[in-house]
Protein backbone atom coordinates (compact mmCIF):
# COMPACT_ATOMS: atom_id res chain seq x y z
CA UNK A 1 0.00 0.00 0.00
CA UNK A 2 1.02 3.44 -1.05
CA UNK A 3 2.76 5.03 2.53
CA UNK A 4 0.59 8.36 1.79
CA UNK A 5 -2.40 6.85 1.46
CA UNK A 6 -1.91 4.68 4.66
CA UNK A 7 -0.78 7.61 6.36
CA UNK A 8 -4.43 9.66 5.14
CA UNK A 9 -6.30 6.90 6.12
CA UNK A 10 -5.00 6.58 9.56
CA UNK A 11 -5.17 10.03 10.35
CA UNK A 12 -8.31 10.88 8.94
CA UNK A 13 -9.43 8.19 11.35
CA UNK A 14 -7.66 9.50 14.30
CA UNK A 15 -8.59 12.99 14.29
CA UNK A 16 -12.14 12.08 12.91
CA UNK A 17 -12.93 8.72 14.46
CA UNK A 18 -16.52 7.30 13.67
CA UNK A 19 -18.86 6.88 16.95
CA UNK A 20 -16.92 8.11 19.48
CA UNK A 21 -19.31 9.06 22.51
CA UNK A 22 -20.99 6.49 24.64
CA UNK A 23 -24.78 6.73 24.99
CA UNK A 24 -27.05 5.27 27.88
CA UNK A 25 -28.70 2.17 26.43
CA UNK A 26 -29.65 -1.04 28.24
CA UNK A 27 -28.84 -2.51 24.88
CA UNK A 28 -25.41 -2.17 24.45
CA UNK A 29 -22.90 -4.71 26.26
CA UNK A 30 -19.75 -2.92 27.23
CA UNK A 31 -16.31 -3.39 27.87
CA UNK A 32 -12.96 -1.16 29.23
CA UNK A 33 -9.99 -2.54 27.77
CA UNK A 34 -6.42 -0.55 28.82
CA UNK A 35 -2.64 -0.97 27.17
CA UNK A 36 0.03 -2.94 29.64
CA UNK A 37 2.18 0.11 29.63
CA UNK A 38 -0.68 2.10 31.07
CA UNK A 39 -1.60 4.65 28.54
CA UNK A 40 -4.56 3.63 25.75
CA UNK A 41 -7.59 3.68 27.66
CA UNK A 42 -10.72 2.61 25.24
CA UNK A 43 -14.24 2.09 26.09
CA UNK A 44 -16.38 0.12 23.76
CA UNK A 45 -20.08 -0.73 23.59
CA UNK A 46 -21.81 -2.72 21.04
CA UNK A 47 -25.54 -3.27 20.35
CA UNK A 48 -26.53 -7.12 18.51
CA UNK A 49 -29.40 -7.34 17.10
CA UNK A 50 -30.83 -10.70 15.84
CA UNK A 51 -27.35 -12.03 15.62
CA UNK A 52 -25.65 -8.80 13.78
CA UNK A 53 -24.21 -5.77 14.78
CA UNK A 54 -26.37 -3.26 14.55
CA UNK A 55 -23.96 -0.51 16.44
CA UNK A 56 -20.68 0.10 17.85
CA UNK A 57 -19.69 3.14 19.61
CA UNK A 58 -16.38 4.23 21.81
CA UNK A 59 -14.61 6.47 24.07
CA UNK A 60 -11.06 7.03 25.56
CA UNK A 61 -8.04 8.48 25.03
CA UNK A 62 -5.02 6.43 23.37
CA UNK A 63 -2.78 7.23 20.51
CA UNK A 64 -2.99 7.59 16.86
CA UNK A 65 -3.09 3.75 16.00
CA UNK A 66 -5.28 2.59 18.85
CA UNK A 67 -7.61 5.48 18.00
CA UNK A 68 -7.50 4.97 14.38
CA UNK A 69 -8.07 1.16 14.71
CA UNK A 70 -10.80 1.53 16.62
CA UNK A 71 -12.71 3.48 14.45
CA UNK A 72 -12.10 1.83 11.53
CA UNK A 73 -12.54 -1.83 13.19
CA UNK A 74 -16.00 0.09 14.06
CA UNK A 75 -16.81 1.03 10.33
CA UNK A 76 -15.93 -2.74 9.47
CA UNK A 77 -17.93 -4.52 11.80
CA UNK A 78 -21.01 -2.79 11.85
CA UNK A 79 -23.23 -4.79 9.95
CA UNK A 80 -21.83 -8.09 10.07
CA UNK A 81 -22.91 -11.16 11.52
CA UNK A 82 -21.24 -12.27 15.00
CA UNK A 83 -19.94 -15.20 12.79
CA UNK A 84 -17.98 -12.98 10.71
CA UNK A 85 -16.99 -10.73 13.42
CA UNK A 86 -15.24 -13.71 14.88
CA UNK A 87 -13.66 -14.40 11.24
CA UNK A 88 -12.11 -10.53 10.62
CA UNK A 89 -10.66 -10.58 14.07
CA UNK A 90 -9.04 -13.98 13.57
CA UNK A 91 -7.81 -12.64 10.31
CA UNK A 92 -6.80 -9.38 11.60
CA UNK A 93 -5.02 -10.48 14.40
CA UNK A 94 -2.98 -12.66 12.38
CA UNK A 95 -2.28 -9.94 9.67
CA UNK A 96 -0.92 -7.66 13.11
CA UNK A 97 1.79 -10.93 14.05
CA UNK A 98 2.63 -11.45 10.64
CA UNK A 99 1.17 -14.65 10.21
CA UNK A 100 -1.08 -16.10 7.17
CA UNK A 101 -4.41 -14.09 6.92
CA UNK A 102 -6.95 -13.00 4.21
CA UNK A 103 -6.82 -9.61 3.42
CA UNK A 104 -10.45 -9.50 1.21
CA UNK A 105 -12.18 -9.69 5.06
CA UNK A 106 -10.20 -6.58 6.25
CA UNK A 107 -11.37 -3.77 4.34
CA UNK A 108 -9.54 -0.76 5.23
CA UNK A 109 -8.06 -2.80 8.38
CA UNK A 110 -5.33 -3.41 6.10
CA UNK A 111 -3.47 -0.08 6.53
CA UNK A 112 -2.02 -2.03 9.34
CA UNK A 113 -0.43 -4.59 7.45
CA UNK A 114 2.68 -3.06 8.14
CA UNK A 115 2.43 -2.33 12.14
CA UNK A 116 4.64 -5.63 13.37
CA UNK A 117 7.53 -3.15 11.57
CA UNK A 118 6.95 -1.41 15.03
CA UNK A 119 6.42 -3.90 17.59
CA UNK A 120 5.73 -1.65 20.23
CA UNK A 121 2.46 -0.61 18.14
CA UNK A 122 1.50 -3.94 17.79
CA UNK A 123 -0.67 -3.79 21.24
CA UNK A 124 -2.37 -0.33 20.21
CA UNK A 125 -3.51 -1.97 16.95
CA UNK A 126 -5.03 -4.80 18.77
CA UNK A 127 -6.45 -3.03 21.75
CA UNK A 128 -9.90 -1.93 20.36
CA UNK A 129 -10.51 -5.58 19.08
CA UNK A 130 -9.85 -6.80 22.54
CA UNK A 131 -12.81 -5.30 23.72
CA UNK A 132 -15.12 -6.65 21.03
CA UNK A 133 -13.65 -9.82 22.22
CA UNK A 134 -14.94 -9.21 25.81
CA UNK A 135 -18.27 -8.72 24.86
CA UNK A 136 -18.99 -11.48 22.44
CA UNK A 137 -17.49 -13.65 26.12
CA UNK A 138 -19.99 -11.51 27.65
CA UNK A 139 -22.73 -12.24 25.61
CA UNK A 140 -21.70 -16.03 24.87
CA UNK A 141 -22.26 -16.38 28.72
CA UNK A 142 -25.26 -14.71 28.79
CA UNK A 143 -26.64 -16.56 26.59
CA UNK A 144 -25.22 -20.22 27.80
CA UNK A 145 -26.97 -18.85 31.01
CA UNK A 146 -23.29 -19.03 32.59
CA UNK B 1 30.13 14.65 33.25
CA UNK B 2 31.20 11.68 33.25
CA UNK B 3 30.15 10.21 29.97
CA UNK B 4 33.11 8.11 29.31
CA UNK B 5 32.37 6.36 32.40
CA UNK B 6 28.77 4.35 30.86
CA UNK B 7 29.05 2.00 27.93
CA UNK B 8 25.61 2.67 26.94
CA UNK B 9 26.44 6.25 26.47
CA UNK B 10 28.86 4.75 23.32
CA UNK B 11 25.41 3.97 21.45
CA UNK B 12 24.05 7.14 19.22
CA UNK B 13 21.29 7.41 22.48
CA UNK B 14 20.11 10.19 24.18
CA UNK B 15 18.55 8.73 27.31
CA UNK B 16 16.15 11.22 29.21
CA UNK B 17 14.66 8.73 31.14
CA UNK B 18 16.75 8.33 34.49
CA UNK B 19 13.24 8.37 36.59
CA UNK B 20 12.55 4.77 35.43
CA UNK B 21 16.07 3.66 35.95
CA UNK B 22 19.84 4.94 35.15
CA UNK B 23 22.73 3.88 33.48
CA UNK B 24 25.50 2.19 34.90
CA UNK B 25 28.87 3.33 34.95
CA UNK B 26 31.48 0.47 34.06
CA UNK B 27 33.07 0.12 37.77
CA UNK B 28 29.40 -1.21 39.24
CA UNK B 29 28.94 -3.78 36.12
CA UNK B 30 32.70 -4.67 36.88
CA UNK B 31 32.54 -4.79 40.52
CA UNK B 32 29.65 -7.89 40.15
CA UNK B 33 31.78 -9.44 37.12
CA UNK B 34 34.51 -9.97 39.51
CA UNK B 35 32.47 -11.28 42.37
CA UNK B 36 30.94 -13.82 39.70
CA UNK B 37 34.35 -14.61 38.71
CA UNK B 38 36.56 -14.25 41.69
CA UNK B 39 35.14 -14.54 44.66
CA UNK B 40 31.40 -16.51 44.27
CA UNK B 41 30.03 -17.58 47.76
CA UNK B 42 27.00 -17.21 50.22
CA UNK B 43 27.26 -14.81 52.87
CA UNK B 44 27.13 -15.28 56.53
CA UNK B 45 27.83 -19.68 55.67
CA UNK B 46 31.49 -20.22 55.67
CA UNK B 47 34.55 -20.48 57.55
CA UNK B 48 36.93 -20.42 54.22
CA UNK B 49 38.25 -17.37 52.91
CA UNK B 50 36.05 -15.98 49.70
CA UNK B 51 32.98 -16.45 52.33
CA UNK B 52 34.47 -13.91 54.46
CA UNK B 53 35.66 -11.52 52.28
CA UNK B 54 32.08 -11.77 50.64
CA UNK B 55 31.19 -10.96 54.32
CA UNK B 56 33.38 -8.24 54.14
CA UNK B 57 32.00 -6.49 50.77
CA UNK B 58 28.18 -7.04 51.77
CA UNK B 59 28.45 -5.89 55.11
CA UNK B 60 30.80 -2.91 54.08
CA UNK B 61 27.97 -1.84 51.30
CA UNK B 62 25.53 -1.89 54.98
CA UNK B 63 28.48 1.21 55.85
CA UNK B 64 28.41 2.92 52.57
CA UNK B 65 24.54 3.55 52.46
CA UNK B 66 24.94 4.75 56.76
CA UNK B 67 27.59 7.03 55.32
CA UNK B 68 25.48 8.39 51.88
CA UNK B 69 21.95 8.95 54.17
CA UNK B 70 24.02 9.86 57.54
CA UNK B 71 22.55 7.57 59.52
CA UNK B 72 23.21 6.55 63.33
CA UNK B 73 24.39 3.21 62.69
CA UNK B 74 25.01 0.35 60.38
CA UNK B 75 22.58 -1.92 61.31
CA UNK B 76 19.34 0.35 60.28
CA UNK B 77 20.34 -0.14 56.66
CA UNK B 78 18.36 -3.39 55.25
CA UNK B 79 18.70 -4.55 51.71
CA UNK B 80 15.96 -5.37 50.01
CA UNK B 81 14.43 -5.93 46.45
CA UNK B 82 13.49 -2.39 45.89
CA UNK B 83 11.95 0.91 47.00
CA UNK B 84 8.46 -0.82 46.36
CA UNK B 85 9.46 -4.24 49.35
CA UNK B 86 10.82 -1.26 51.52
CA UNK B 87 7.51 0.52 51.79
CA UNK B 88 5.39 -2.89 51.70
CA UNK B 89 7.67 -3.68 54.67
CA UNK B 90 7.01 -0.47 56.73
CA UNK B 91 3.20 -1.00 56.10
CA UNK B 92 2.54 -4.39 56.87
CA UNK B 93 5.60 -5.49 58.90
CA UNK B 94 5.37 -1.76 61.18
CA UNK B 95 2.69 -0.08 60.76
CA UNK B 96 0.02 -2.97 61.11
CA UNK B 97 0.80 -3.64 64.38
CA UNK B 98 1.09 -0.26 65.56
CA UNK B 99 -2.00 1.40 63.92
CA UNK B 100 -5.39 1.23 65.55
CA UNK B 101 -8.73 1.63 63.19
CA UNK B 102 -9.53 5.26 62.57
CA UNK B 103 -5.76 6.34 62.69
CA UNK B 104 -4.63 8.67 59.94
CA UNK B 105 -2.05 8.35 56.70
CA UNK B 106 -1.49 11.43 55.12
CA UNK B 107 -0.24 10.96 51.62
CA UNK B 108 -0.60 12.98 48.30
CA UNK B 109 -1.95 12.37 44.82
CA UNK B 110 1.29 12.95 43.40
CA UNK B 111 3.06 10.16 44.81
CA UNK B 112 4.34 6.52 42.90
CA UNK B 113 1.76 3.68 43.15
CA UNK B 114 4.27 2.11 45.64
CA UNK B 115 3.36 4.98 48.18
CA UNK B 116 -0.22 4.70 47.25
CA UNK B 117 -1.24 0.78 47.45
CA UNK B 118 0.19 -0.35 50.73
CA UNK B 119 -1.45 1.98 52.63
CA UNK B 120 -4.63 1.64 50.54
CA UNK B 121 -4.50 -2.60 51.28
CA UNK B 122 -3.60 -1.82 54.87
CA UNK B 123 -6.54 0.57 55.42
CA UNK B 124 -8.59 -2.77 53.65
CA UNK B 125 -6.98 -4.62 56.40
CA UNK B 126 -7.20 -2.43 59.84
CA UNK B 127 -9.35 0.19 59.14
CA UNK B 128 -6.85 3.07 58.94
CA UNK B 129 -7.50 6.11 56.62
CA UNK B 130 -5.82 7.46 54.12
CA UNK B 131 -5.92 10.91 53.52
CA UNK B 132 -4.29 13.29 50.88
CA UNK B 133 -3.11 16.30 51.23
CA UNK B 134 -3.89 18.82 49.05
CA UNK B 135 -1.07 20.20 46.36
CA UNK B 136 -1.10 23.79 45.34
CA UNK B 137 -1.62 24.93 41.96
CA UNK B 138 1.57 23.66 40.56
CA UNK B 139 1.11 20.75 41.86
CA UNK B 140 3.09 20.77 44.54
CA UNK B 141 3.51 20.11 47.92
CA UNK B 142 3.53 23.07 50.63
CA UNK B 143 4.80 23.05 54.15
CA UNK B 144 1.46 24.94 55.63
CA UNK B 145 -0.48 22.03 53.73
CA UNK B 146 1.09 19.82 55.53
CA UNK B 147 0.49 21.73 58.97
CA UNK B 148 -3.67 21.88 57.67
CA UNK B 149 -3.99 18.51 56.91
CA UNK B 150 -2.61 17.24 60.10
CA UNK B 151 -5.24 16.39 62.91
CA UNK B 152 -5.03 14.58 66.08
CA UNK B 153 -5.59 11.18 64.16
CA UNK B 154 -2.73 11.47 62.16
CA UNK B 155 -0.06 8.73 62.74
CA UNK B 156 1.72 8.56 59.70
CA UNK B 157 3.15 11.61 57.16
CA UNK B 158 4.55 9.02 53.79
CA UNK B 159 5.45 11.27 50.84
CA UNK B 160 7.89 11.11 48.12
CA UNK B 161 11.07 13.18 49.16
CA UNK B 162 11.02 14.15 45.50
CA UNK B 163 7.80 13.35 42.90
CA UNK B 164 8.17 11.53 39.75
CA UNK B 165 6.37 13.28 37.44
CA UNK B 166 6.21 16.81 38.95
CA UNK B 167 10.08 16.37 40.19
CA UNK B 168 9.22 19.22 43.68
CA UNK B 169 11.50 18.10 46.41
CA UNK B 170 9.73 18.51 49.26
CA UNK B 171 10.45 20.27 52.19
CA UNK B 172 10.99 17.04 54.46
CA UNK B 173 13.16 18.86 56.76
CA UNK B 174 10.45 20.84 58.17
CA UNK B 175 8.10 18.10 57.80
CA UNK B 176 10.02 16.19 59.47
CA UNK B 177 9.94 18.51 62.61
CA UNK B 178 6.40 18.79 62.23
CA UNK B 179 6.52 14.94 62.62
CA UNK B 180 8.33 15.18 65.56
CA UNK B 181 6.31 17.44 67.43
CA UNK B 182 3.29 15.95 66.83
CA UNK B 183 4.43 12.01 67.27
CA UNK B 184 3.80 11.17 63.45
CA UNK B 185 6.05 8.23 62.13
CA UNK B 186 7.87 10.47 59.17
CA UNK B 187 7.58 7.86 55.68
CA UNK B 188 9.56 8.86 53.08
CA UNK B 189 9.96 7.52 49.78
CA UNK B 190 13.49 8.23 48.35
CA UNK B 191 13.66 6.72 45.19
CA UNK B 192 13.74 9.98 43.14
CA UNK B 193 16.57 11.74 45.57
CA UNK B 194 18.30 9.75 47.20
CA UNK B 195 20.70 9.79 43.68
CA UNK B 196 19.96 13.27 43.29
CA UNK B 197 20.77 15.52 45.95
CA UNK B 198 21.98 15.06 49.86
CA UNK B 199 19.91 13.49 52.27
CA UNK B 200 20.38 13.26 56.05
CA UNK B 201 18.27 10.86 57.79
CA UNK B 202 18.96 12.08 60.86
CA UNK B 203 18.69 15.78 60.73
CA UNK B 204 15.41 15.30 58.59
CA UNK B 205 14.05 13.56 61.38
CA UNK B 206 12.81 10.43 58.65
CA UNK B 207 11.53 7.46 60.32
CA UNK B 208 11.63 5.01 57.39
CA UNK B 209 12.73 5.59 54.39
CA UNK B 210 13.02 3.33 50.76
CA UNK B 211 14.84 3.20 47.73
CA UNK B 212 16.29 1.69 44.87
CA UNK B 213 19.58 0.75 43.60
CA UNK B 214 18.70 0.66 40.24
CA UNK B 215 17.72 4.56 40.20
CA UNK B 216 21.18 5.40 41.56
CA UNK B 217 23.70 4.20 38.96
CA UNK B 218 23.22 0.25 40.72
CA UNK B 219 21.68 -2.95 39.64
CA UNK B 220 18.39 -4.05 39.54
CA UNK B 221 16.95 -6.15 42.35
CA UNK B 222 18.19 -4.50 45.11
CA UNK B 223 17.20 -1.73 47.15
CA UNK B 224 16.92 -0.37 50.89
CA UNK B 225 15.03 -0.12 53.75
CA UNK B 226 16.72 2.75 56.36
CA UNK B 227 14.85 2.83 59.69
CA UNK B 228 15.23 4.31 62.95
CA UNK B 229 16.88 1.27 65.11
CA UNK B 230 14.08 1.21 67.98
CA UNK B 231 11.60 1.19 65.59
CA UNK B 232 13.25 -1.68 62.93
CA UNK B 233 13.45 -3.85 66.32
CA UNK B 234 9.92 -3.63 66.00
CA UNK B 235 9.32 -5.01 62.48
CA UNK B 236 8.16 -8.10 62.08
CA UNK B 237 9.22 -9.86 58.84
CA UNK B 238 7.59 -10.39 56.11
CA UNK B 239 9.08 -13.36 54.97
CA UNK B 240 10.70 -16.51 57.29
CA UNK B 241 13.02 -18.61 56.58
CA UNK B 242 17.46 -19.24 56.29
CA UNK B 243 19.30 -16.58 57.30
CA UNK B 244 17.73 -15.08 59.40
CA UNK B 245 16.76 -17.45 62.65
CA UNK B 246 19.10 -18.19 65.14
CA UNK B 247 17.35 -20.84 67.12
CA UNK B 248 14.64 -23.24 66.21
CA UNK B 249 13.99 -26.48 67.56
CA UNK B 250 10.75 -28.91 66.60
CA UNK B 251 9.25 -28.51 70.36
CA UNK B 252 8.39 -24.57 68.34
CA UNK B 253 11.09 -23.00 69.94
CA UNK B 254 11.88 -20.45 67.37
CA UNK B 255 14.54 -17.24 67.82
CA UNK B 256 15.40 -14.37 65.21
CA UNK B 257 18.96 -12.71 64.72
CA UNK B 258 19.28 -9.57 65.56
CA UNK B 259 19.17 -6.51 63.00
CA UNK B 260 19.62 -6.28 60.44
CA UNK B 261 20.03 -10.18 59.50
CA UNK B 262 16.60 -10.66 60.65
CA UNK B 263 14.57 -8.55 57.82
CA UNK B 264 16.78 -9.92 54.90
CA UNK B 265 15.87 -13.65 55.32
CA UNK B 266 17.09 -16.33 52.15
CA UNK B 267 20.28 -15.55 50.34
CA UNK B 268 20.73 -11.78 49.59
CA UNK B 269 21.24 -10.15 46.23
CA UNK B 270 24.63 -9.95 46.73
CA UNK B 271 26.30 -9.34 43.16
CA UNK B 272 23.39 -6.55 43.39
CA UNK B 273 24.62 -5.09 47.21
CA UNK B 274 28.15 -5.14 46.29
CA UNK B 275 27.21 -2.94 42.90
CA UNK B 276 24.75 -1.05 45.04
CA UNK B 277 27.97 -0.44 47.07
CA UNK B 278 30.73 1.14 43.70
CA UNK B 279 28.02 2.97 43.12
CA UNK B 280 27.72 4.72 46.04
CA UNK B 281 31.21 5.00 45.83
CA UNK B 282 30.92 6.25 42.46
CA UNK B 283 28.18 9.28 43.71
CA UNK B 284 29.95 10.12 46.53
CA UNK B 285 33.18 10.53 44.42
CA UNK B 286 31.34 13.27 42.20
CA UNK B 287 29.29 14.37 45.33
CA UNK B 288 25.69 14.97 45.99
CA UNK B 289 25.46 18.54 46.30
CA UNK B 290 27.44 18.88 42.70
CA UNK B 291 25.24 16.52 41.04
CA UNK B 292 21.58 18.11 42.29
CA UNK B 293 23.01 21.58 41.09
CA UNK B 294 24.03 20.22 37.76
CA UNK B 295 20.48 18.24 37.16
CA UNK B 296 19.27 22.19 38.03
CA UNK B 297 21.25 23.94 35.71
CA UNK B 298 20.19 21.16 32.77
CA UNK B 299 16.58 21.30 33.94
CA UNK B 300 16.42 25.38 33.89
CA UNK B 301 17.85 25.26 30.25
CA UNK B 302 15.39 22.79 29.15
CA UNK B 303 12.72 24.94 30.31
CA UNK B 304 14.27 28.07 28.78
CA UNK B 305 14.01 26.65 25.75
CA UNK B 306 10.99 24.52 25.27
CA UNK B 307 9.27 28.06 26.21
CA UNK B 308 10.69 29.15 22.92
CA UNK B 309 8.53 26.63 20.90
CA UNK B 310 4.67 27.75 20.92
CA UNK B 311 3.39 23.93 20.42
CA UNK B 312 4.76 22.96 23.92
CA UNK B 313 3.03 22.96 27.03
CA UNK B 314 4.68 22.26 30.34
CA UNK B 315 3.40 21.19 33.34
CA UNK B 316 5.95 21.36 35.88
CA UNK B 317 8.06 24.79 34.71
CA UNK B 318 9.56 26.09 38.62
CA UNK B 319 9.75 22.41 40.50
CA UNK B 320 13.46 21.81 41.53
CA UNK B 321 13.69 18.54 40.59
CA UNK B 322 15.59 17.36 37.22
CA UNK B 323 12.29 16.32 35.87
CA UNK B 324 9.61 17.88 32.92
CA UNK B 325 6.74 17.04 31.93
CA UNK B 326 5.33 17.76 28.94
CA UNK B 327 2.94 17.34 26.11
CA UNK B 328 3.11 18.50 21.88
CA UNK B 329 0.08 20.19 21.89
CA UNK B 330 -2.63 18.00 20.08
CA UNK B 331 -0.52 14.97 20.18
CA UNK B 332 -0.84 12.19 22.68
CA UNK B 333 2.21 11.44 25.28
CA UNK B 334 2.70 7.71 23.38
CA UNK B 335 3.02 9.22 20.17
CA UNK B 336 5.36 11.91 20.86
CA UNK B 337 7.18 9.35 22.81
CA UNK B 338 7.66 7.23 19.55
CA UNK B 339 8.14 10.15 17.46
CA UNK B 340 11.65 11.10 19.90
CA UNK B 341 12.49 7.55 19.68
CA UNK B 342 12.86 7.43 16.06
CA UNK B 343 15.81 10.12 16.52
CA UNK B 344 16.89 7.76 19.86
CA UNK B 345 15.60 10.14 22.03
CA UNK B 346 14.42 7.95 25.03
CA UNK B 347 11.48 9.77 27.21
CA UNK B 348 8.47 7.84 29.48
CA UNK B 349 4.96 8.51 27.82
CA UNK B 350 2.31 7.56 30.06
CA UNK B 351 0.54 8.71 33.65
CA UNK B 352 4.05 7.30 35.39
CA UNK B 353 2.99 4.83 38.07
CA UNK B 354 1.15 8.13 39.57
CA UNK B 355 -2.46 7.17 38.68
CA UNK B 356 -4.05 9.69 40.77
CA UNK B 357 -2.42 12.65 39.76
CA UNK B 358 -4.73 12.92 36.51
CA UNK B 359 -7.08 14.40 39.16
CA UNK B 360 -4.43 17.40 39.60
CA UNK B 361 -3.38 17.69 36.43
CA UNK B 362 -6.99 17.54 34.38
CA UNK B 363 -5.05 15.22 31.84
CA UNK B 364 -4.18 11.79 31.48
CA UNK B 365 -0.55 11.25 30.22
CA UNK B 366 2.32 13.39 30.00
CA UNK B 367 5.81 13.08 28.14
CA UNK B 368 8.38 13.11 31.26
CA UNK B 369 12.37 14.04 30.49
CA UNK B 370 13.99 12.75 33.64
CA UNK B 371 17.55 14.03 33.43
CA UNK B 372 20.98 12.78 34.96
CA UNK B 373 24.52 14.33 35.79
CA UNK B 374 25.64 12.83 32.25
CA UNK B 375 23.09 14.26 30.67
CA UNK B 376 24.31 16.85 28.49
CA UNK B 377 23.29 21.04 26.92
CA UNK B 378 23.88 19.53 23.55
CA UNK B 379 21.52 16.87 24.24
CA UNK B 380 18.70 19.29 25.09
CA UNK B 381 19.60 21.36 22.04
CA UNK B 382 19.08 18.17 19.61
CA UNK B 383 15.99 17.19 22.00
CA UNK B 384 14.88 20.90 20.85
CA UNK B 385 15.74 20.64 17.22
CA UNK B 386 13.74 17.59 17.17
CA UNK B 387 10.34 19.15 18.42
CA UNK B 388 10.58 21.83 16.48
CA UNK B 389 10.00 19.89 13.49
CA UNK B 390 7.37 17.91 15.17
CA UNK B 391 4.26 19.32 12.88
CA UNK B 392 6.01 16.44 10.62
CA UNK B 393 5.04 13.92 13.39
CA UNK B 394 2.57 11.72 11.75
CA UNK B 395 4.85 11.19 8.23
CA UNK B 396 7.69 9.77 10.86
CA UNK B 397 5.27 7.66 13.22
CA UNK B 398 2.75 6.25 10.78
Amino acid sequence: MDPNLRREIILEHYQHPINRGLVDDEHYEKANTHNDSCIDNIDVMMKITDGKVEDIRFDGEACAISTSATSIMIQTLIGKSVDEVKEIIENYEHMINEEDYRSDLLGELIVYNETYKQPNRKKCALLPFESIKKILAKKEEKENGI
Amino acid sequence: MNRQDFPMLEKDLIYFDNGATTLKPKCVIDSMVEYYSSYSANAHRGDYDISQKVDQMYEGVRDKVKKLLHAARSSEIIFTKGATESINMIAFGFMKYQLQKGDEVLITKAEHASNVLPWLELAKDIGIKVHYIPLNEQHELTLEAVEKAISPKTKVIALAHITNVVGDIRPVEEIGKLCREHQIYFVVDGAQSVAHLPVDVERFNIDFLAFSGHKMLGPTGVGVLYGKYALLEKMRPLCFGGGMNSIFSSDGTIEYKDLPTRLEPGTPPIAEVIGLGRAIDYLLNIGMDQIHQYELELKRYAISKLEQLDNITIYNKDSQGGIVAFNIDGVFSQDAAVYLNHYHICVRAGNHCAKILKDEFKIQNTCRISFYFYNTKEEIDKLIEVLQKSKDIFKIIL
